[in-house]
């Protein structure tokens, strides 16, 4: 509280500097029984960061968002918020607000007094309240919405007034768990936009939960990849995406495309597991020549999968394993696309996009 | 595939046939469906119902001591009139509150945990000690707080024990009200517990994430959505209470609605009196159940 430092709301890829992070996790854990969630994570998330958690169902992304809001009790470790040790702390102690999967919102209540209802808490007056009510519903495009119930309102409106509820508090540090799951596709799309507008303008830390790749990628300025408890890569989105470190985070964030064993050996030539993204890839006939920095292999369309913009192609290599492959559809009709199935191809990439990545 | 198609190709069965009639004609599926139990409800309870109002407008000739089936108001007028039968009804009423009052009370607590702390074996075998009591008599249990409650009693030898003098509850107001916040308490228990349990967890670390404690958590968001639980739970308790009539006679020397109607029908014969003072509790209940709706009562059962 002291010594604020500024925020920095572009703090993009790179780890803070000196400043005091936002959120640090130090060896990290929850033992549910037998059951680890969360296998010892350590992390560091800067003031003012979009940081999103990506991972599948069971990873312990959430499990994390939950002890850092101070739902669940960590079974070792430490959480600190702004360098203070919170896991004693219960959630109304703690500088953070939560925008809950299924909004929570309270069915009782309007959505005016949904809103206020950190400020009823803390006993804000009356007059102030009403006016910071009206100011968040604004912000998040809902205003003269105040008197409606929760029951009234569209799935996307109500996930809108979880988002005033928790922000009219002005938390340091707001958390969202899976917040745009329950909605349809183009709603989720124009609330990415929104979400990310909104943090770039209150300018306060976001730890976003999802298993979405792609909202990852949109929103985020760094993302931290769970797998089994554990993190297995953080990075900004363009190092996860291009940069993998491992193959599940190749496989996880993307196609997984792997080559691995003697597949390896015989298209590139070396021992280990390497990934190649699918758009890198370009279909070749059988005879066409291949530059001096391409890699090639040989196989046959085993599948094609016609997706409007795109195409994806599956191909089995004679070398063993399968790529995929999306082609832009330029010129491309559906009708040619698919005519491909069980066409002899020739696979050509450039030799950089073969990244090594551990494990596979 | 061809074999379970068969029957659709030859000559259709009468059930067959009945089925399909019926899947096209919804409303005589609805009303097949429904005939036994509209029956039953129609002809048996409203129809005794109808009856029963009728007969209140009936009197028995004083001299013959016959019922006849002339209209009157006079049985109401004695009712309205006399200050014995308004305290009988206004003592049911009131014993009536009291009782769903300390249900509610207890009940709460006992609800609260079962659905916020217990979990797996601890709560079912809280089930089975809250829904045991239902699978004995009633009259075994009225008849064993009577031991409880009576003059040499446990109650007694326990006040005996703390140094406190004989209170001997046996016949009174009190050990009536007792015994039935005791019979009925698992009416009020169950609902509120549904009611408790319906409630999102999200919902409770929500008011604790905007910063509330757990007393405000309780008051603002836990209270106002079990509300329509204990209103259905009062439902129960006050509507029992206000039709009882055998516990007044075993633990207590006062007459509730129900003992004198059982009397002026059973002993004195006077069945129109009887029906006209029977008119009441249906009237209250009436009232009562127009509140509990407000309270939200119909939507938590």
């Amino acid at each position: 509280m002291a010594t604020q430092i500024m925020p920095s709301p572009g703090a993009r890829g790179s780890t803070p500097g000196d400043s005091i992070p936002a959120i640090r996790l130090v060896g990290l854990q929850k033992r549910f029984g037998d059951v680890v969630a969360v296998d010892g994570i350590d992390l560091d998330v800067a003031e003012g960061e979009f940081f999103s958690m990506l991972g599948p169902s069971g990873s312990g992304k959430t499990t994390t968002l939950r002890m850092i809001a101070g739902f669940e009790r960590p079974s070792g470790g430490r959480i600190e918020l702004h360098g203070q040790e919170v896991e004693d702390l219960p959630p109304f102690e703690r500088n953070v607000n939560t925008v809950f999967q299924d909004y929570a919102l309270f069915p009782h209540m309007s959505v005016a007094d949904n809103v206020g209802y950190g400020l009823l808490v803390r006993k804000v007056p009356k007059p102030e309240r009403g006016r910071r009510v009206s100011e968040a519903l604004a912000m998040v495009r809902l205003g003269g919405y105040e008197r409606r119930r929760p029951s009234q309102l569209s799935g996307g409106q109500r996930q809108r007034v979880a988002l005033a509820r928790a922000l009219i508090n002005r938390p340091r540090v707001l958390l969202l768990d899976e917040p745009l799951g329950a909605l349809d596709l183009k709603l989720r799309e124009e609330m990415q936009i929104e979400l990310k507008t909104i943090q770039r303008d209150v300018a306060i830390t976001f730890i976003y939960v999802t298993h979405d790749q792609e909202e990852a990628l949109t929103m985020s300025d760094r993302i931290a990849v769970f797998n089994h408890g554990r993190i297995e890569q953080v990075g900004s989105p363009a190092d996860v995406y291009e940069r993998p470190a491992t193959a599940f985070v190749a496989g996880f964030v993307g196609t997984s495309n792997l080559l691995s064993g003697e597949a390896a050996r015989a298209v590139l030539g070396a021992d280990g597991t390497y990934t190649v993204r699918p758009e890198k890839i370009r279909l070749a006939g059988i005879e066409d020549p291949v530059g001096d920095d391409e890699t090639s292999a040989l196989g046959r369309i085993t599948e094609v999968i016609y997706l409007g913009s795109d195409t994806r192609y599956i191909v089995a290599l004679d070398a063993g394993g399968s790529l995929v492959v999306t082609q832009q559809n330029l010129e491309t009709s559906s009708t040619e696309a698919l005519a491909r199935q069980g066409d002899r191809v020739r696979l050509v990439w450039k030799r950089q996009h073969s990244l090594p990545v551990q494990g596979g | 595939m061809t074999t379970a198609r068969a029957p659709l190709e030859g000559s259709p069965g009468i059930s067959r046939r009945l089925q399909t009639a019926l899947y096209r004609h919804r409303a005589a599926q609805i009303l097949l469906l429904l005939a036994p139990p509209v029956g039953w409800f129609g002809v048996i309870y409203l129809g005794s119902l109808a009856i029963l109002f009728v007969s209140a407008f009936w009197y028995l000739d004083p001299l013959t001591s016959a019922i006849r089936h002339d209209f009157t108001l006079a049985n109401f007028q004695l009712l309205l009139g006399s200050s014995v039968y308004r305290t009988v009804a206004l003592r049911t009423i009131g014993v009536a509150a009291i009782v769903t009052l300390l249900d509610i009370a207890l009940a709460f607590p006992i609800a609260f945990f079962m659905a916020r702390v217990a979990t797996g074996r601890l709560r079912a075998a809280l089930f089975a000690l809250v829904l045991l009591p239902l699978w004995t008599s009633y009259l075994v249990r009225v008849y064993a707080w009577r031991v409880i409650l009576g003059k040499g009693g446990p109650l007694d030898w326990f006040f005996g024990l703390i140094g406190l003098p004989d209170v001997s509850l046996g016949y009174s107001d009190l050990s009536m009200v007792i015994v039935f916040t005791y019979l009925w308490l698992p009416y009020m228990i169950l609902p509120i517990f549904a009611g408790l349990e319906r409630i999102p967890t999200s919902l409770l670390e929500a008011s604790a994430d905007l910063g509330a404690r757990s007393g405000m958590t309780f008051r603002r968001v836990v209270l106002p959505l079990v509300v329509p639980s204990v209103a259905a739970g009062s439902i129960f308790t006050f509507s029992l209470t206000l039709g009882d009539y055998i516990t007044p006679q075993l633990v207590s020397n006062t007459q509730f609605i129900g003992n004198v109607v059982y009397e002026s029908q059973g002993v004195v014969g006077n069945v129109p009196l009887a029906a006209a003072f029977a008119t009441v509790p249906v009237l209250v209940m009436g009232v009562f159940l127009l509140l509990m709706r407000r309270l939200g009562a119909f939507e938590a059962l």
